[in-house]
């Protein structure tokens, strides 16, 4: 019996496949008509309840079921390894004319074989993309199942997940999910089809449906919670989510419900931001009088509303020497001068010791609003914040800015963060520069209302240190200006 | 202070972490839980689990050991002088965590970093405990990323690289200066001291694979870093050659951008603006450029613009082209990879596409429709037996009619 006998003229065969996703079914039937040379205009193939290709209305009912029997020394069938690759793939598209196509490309690269390698040609093309999009769905089945976890009689946890995919993925991607949870119990239902794993092995189900799945899981609201907070609302991209992460996965997905809220208060969010420490692109002060009208005006940290005054720097404006304390205190506040109360006069003892003169300097602080809090009738020094002293720090680099002193000498270690903006110590600083960023050189020592503070011998030693800082001070003015 | 639950913790933890781009879960030795006592598989391809409306992908539980930090960098939320909420975790709540996310089939595993408490060695320690826990008592087998602490010692910062699959320390910012001004506690010597050494761990444990199967794996997704744009004034040019060096001298598999976000009680010395994320996006195109299409660092720093930034209307590839437009039209038939590659709107995947179907056929201009995303990108620079860009690539004007337009304006 040849082949020919059972191939006449005109007669139309219909393969019904066993399942819809039969990729071996499918490949040893188009062998068998290949080898019999039934062209594919003249094949239906037909998944089960469904009604064929295009040509079906007039396909299954005309078509022969029993199929002609290849020659009993058949030609070898060839195809390339690109085409098996990119075939098995595609047969798992919910396409119904799916098969059709993987035949007619068989058929044609019979005559031509290196075929696929023509990627303009339109059928090479069609399969091509039938694959990927084959391929996606099932990296997003990787990406999207949730497992739920429910306890079974025996007290194992089972894993359960309710995923919807696009194509008939389910059984070929049971593998990868037993790879990475070889150790665990878990089940997928999707409606076309569910597997199941029990740890040793694999079992196939029918179709479920979404109740047949575990309502919830308490760990999702710790998920929930970490999807909420991992999001940057300053780098709002809805258009780059929703390419990645399609509309029609959402209802799956535990995370998902958020994001709407999480879109909605994002601008809000990140206008807080931006409130929070509010610097707008502000023009730096051009003068040492705008400097003054800027601070009193300045509303930026907390202590702004203590109800007291901004204390401007006061001194030549071609200074060489810069003095910063730390922010005025009690008197400087009512007197709106800086240096004017007790470590004001113990400063200016020191200086005229020292041989500085304290007019031709320029003394500043680095906090230009007084802290306190009140005592009774007294108002107590408060030590400023980091924060505080950073966010002054914009009024003390003006002030640097148009003074331009050669050195700057900085009382205690908030008057040192003011001009590095960071803290350093004093004890490990004092008695050298240190380089700021315009060439100036910063000496550090300590506010002189810390000798007030003590007392007998350590006052002693303290006062010495701090005069023999401001002498070596002295000594490098005059290195400078010579 | 009252005791935080798990759930807060993690909410400041995890928001403490999300200024880190690097999400990656690729590139790393495969392995499956088959035959072991735990969970997890690594099979090259990283796997995105869901995004966040911020576009970027989340596939690693990324959070911060604790934020409690030493240090005092400007642009970090975390830094000593920041008024933030602050928690931690004990190694033992971030393993748990991990595995009760991973069993859901939430991640593929782990991106731990921390502030820095009490020091660098004790601080990348405890960073090395959870590791170890997940490896070693659980069995875990999915994906590690540490972040690794510069001023931690030499041994601790291998025993990472033995757990995980992939480590990283930040280079913070483009330039030196930058770095001393922003980040006064860091040291931009000893950073790439420290990923010098990683390489040269990188290198040794590769070969000791192909001599000894049972040789140890050191982290064998490599290494990556991350740049700040934006917190300074380094311009792309700067940046670009930056990122091609730190390439070339550490052998890094990935360079990451981080667009400068305004960060809740941010510094006084940082701008406070809207992130410049199409900066960002343009400099990952260079990158790209570099890695995939064979541009010498050079030749993307040409591309861009006087002030030594990219242009950020069109794409760095077409302002390349733009300016070197001698070497345009390019014969689809005819030119080599090298030169199909250097076309705006030709990708990678096209160009192989291309160089496979003109085998068969001499291509078309419609040919080449169906094997691109967008001809119309195309046509000026190419030619096909049925095209020829007459004096297109010669107009004064082109840039303007290939610059994408804006958004259409609404009805009035």
């Amino acid at each position: 019996m040849t082949a020919m006998q059972h191939v006449s003229l005109g007669s139309h065969y219909a393969v019904h496949l066993p399942a819809p996703d039969d990729f071996i079914f499918w490949r040893e039937r188009a062998r068998g008509l290949v080898q019999c040379d039934v062209p594919p205009d003249r094949v239906s193939w037909i998944e089960p309840g469904g009604t064929g290709d295009l040509f079906a209305s007039e396909g299954p009912s005309r078509g022969e079921k029993r199929l002609p029997v290849p020659p009993a020394d058949p030609r070898p069938v060839r195809a390339s390894q690109r085409f098996l690759t990119i075939a098995r793939s595609a047969a798992l598209h919910s396409d119904p004319a799916r098969f059709g196509l993987l035949y007619r490309v068989l058929w044609r690269l019979q005559r031509n074989p290196r075929l696929m390698e023509d990627k303009a040609d339109p059928e090479v093309r069609r399969i091509e993309e039938l694959a990927k999009s084959v391929r996606r769905d099932a990296h997003k089945m990787h990406a999207f199942v949730r497992f739920r976890e429910v306890a079974e009689e025996d007290g194992t946890p089972h894993f359960v997940a309710w995923f919807e995919p696009d194509h008939h993925i389910v059984r070929a991607e049971a593998a990868f999910f037993m790879r990475r949870f070889a150790n665990m119990r878990w089940s997928i239902l999707t409606p076309r089809g569910s597997i199941h794993w029990d740890g040793e092995v694999m079992r196939e189900g029918p179709p479920a449906r979404r109740e047949d799945a575990p309502g919830g899981d308490p760990v999702e609201d710790l998920w929930r919670s970490y999807y909420a907070s991992i999001f940057n609302p300053a780098r709002l991209k809805v258009g780059a989510m929703l390419s990645e992460m399609p509309k029609k996965y959402w209802k799956n997905l535990p995370e998902a419900e958020l994001i709407p809220q999480l879109i909605a208060g994002a601008q809000a969010r990140e206008a807080a931001m931006v409130k929070a420490g509010e610097r707008e692109e502000r023009r730096r002060p051009a003068s040492l009088a705008e400097v003054a009208q800027g601070a009193a005006a300045c509303r930026d940290c907390p202590i702004a509303d203590c109800g007291t005054r901004a204390v401007a720097g006061e001194g030549a404006l071609d200074a060489a020497l810069m003095i910063v304390g730390e922010q005025p205190g009690d008197q400087e506040d009512l007197a709106g001068r800086p240096f004017v109360g007790p470590a004001g006069q113990l400063l200016d003892d020191h200086l005229t010791h020292a041989g500085i003169d304290r007019n031709a300097a320029y003394v500043t602080n680095a906090v230009k609003h007084f802290k306190f809090a009140w005592k009774g009738k007294h108002r107590l020094h408060q030590s400023p914040a980091a924060k505080e002293i950073d966010t002054c720090r914009w009024w003390l680099e003006a002030e640097r800015a148009l003074v331009q002193p050669r050195l700057v000498l900085a009382l205690g270690a908030s008057a040192a963060r003011g001009l590095l903006g960071r803290t350093v110590s004093v004890g490990r600083e004092r008695g050298r520069a240190i380089m700021l960023d315009d060439g100036a050189e910063l000496w550090v020592t300590v506010h002189p209302s810390y000798l007030l503070r003590l007392e007998g011998a350590a006052r002693e030693e303290q006062a010495r240190l701090f005069a023999a800082d401001l002498a070596a001070v002295k000594e490098r003015l005059a290195e400078l200006a010579g | 202070m009252v005791q935080q639950s798990l759930r807060q913790k993690l909410e400041i933890l995890a928001d403490a972490a999300k200024y880190d781009a690097s999400c990656a879960s690729s590139g790393t030795a495969k392995k499956n839980s088959l035959g072991g006592k735990g969970v997890g598989s690594t099979e090259g391809m990283g796997i995105c689990h869901a995004y966040a409306p911020d576009g970027r992908c989340i596939s690693l539980l990324k959070i911060l050991l604790t934020n409690h930090c030493i240090f005092d960098c400007h642009y970090c939320i975390n830094r000593k002088s920041s008024n933030v909420a602050r928690a931690r975790f004990t190694p033992q709540e971030v393993v748990d965590l991990t595995l009760n996310f991973y069993r859901r089939n939430y991640i593929e595993g782990l991106f731990l970093s921390s502030g820095i408490v009490k020091n660098a060695n004790h601080t990348m320690e405890q960073l090395v405990e959870v590791a170890r826990i997940l490896r070693e008592e659980h069995d875990f087998r999915g994906y590690i990323h540490l972040k690794t602490i510069p001023e931690a010692d030499a041994e601790i910062i291998h025993a990472a690289g033995l757990y995980a699959d992939r480590v990283s320390i930040n280079v913070e910012l483009p330039t030196d200066t930058g770095l001393t001004r922003l980040a006064p506690d860091k040291n931009a010597r000893q950073i790439e001291g420290a990923m010098g050494r990683t390489k040269a761990r990188i290198v040794q444990a590769k070969d000791e694979r192909k001599r000894f199967r049972h040789a140890p794996r050191f982290a064998p997704a490599g290494q990556s870093t991350q740049m700040i744009v934006g917190a300074d004034d380094a311009s792309d040019s700067a940046i670009i050659g930056k990122a091609s060096r730190l390439y070339g001298d550490f052998g890094l598999r990935r360079v990451y951008y981080s667009a400068f976000s305004p960060i809740p009680d941010a510094s006084a010395v940082l701008p406070l603006k809207r992130p410049p994320l199409l900066r960002e996006h343009r400099l990952y195109q260079s990158d790209w450029l570099m890695r995939f299409y064979g541009f010498a660092p050079q030749e993307v720093a040409d591309a861009a613009e006087a002030d030594g930034n990219l242009p950020l209307d069109i794409d760095p590839k077409l302002a390349w082209a733009l300016k070197f437009r001698e070497s345009f039209p390019v014969d689809v038939n005819r030119a080599p990879k090298e030169l199909l590659l250097r076309v705006p709107g030709l990708g990678t995947k096209a160009v192989a596409r291309i160089l496979a179907s003109r085998r068969h056929r001499n291509l078309r201009l419609d040919d080449v429709a169906r094997l691109t995303a967008s001809v119309t990108k195309v046509r000026p620079f190419i030619c096909t037996i049925d095209w020829r860009p007459t004096l297109l690539t010669d107009r004064a004007d082109l840039r303007g009619l290939l610059t994408p337009r804006s958004e259409q304006l609404e009805l009035f």
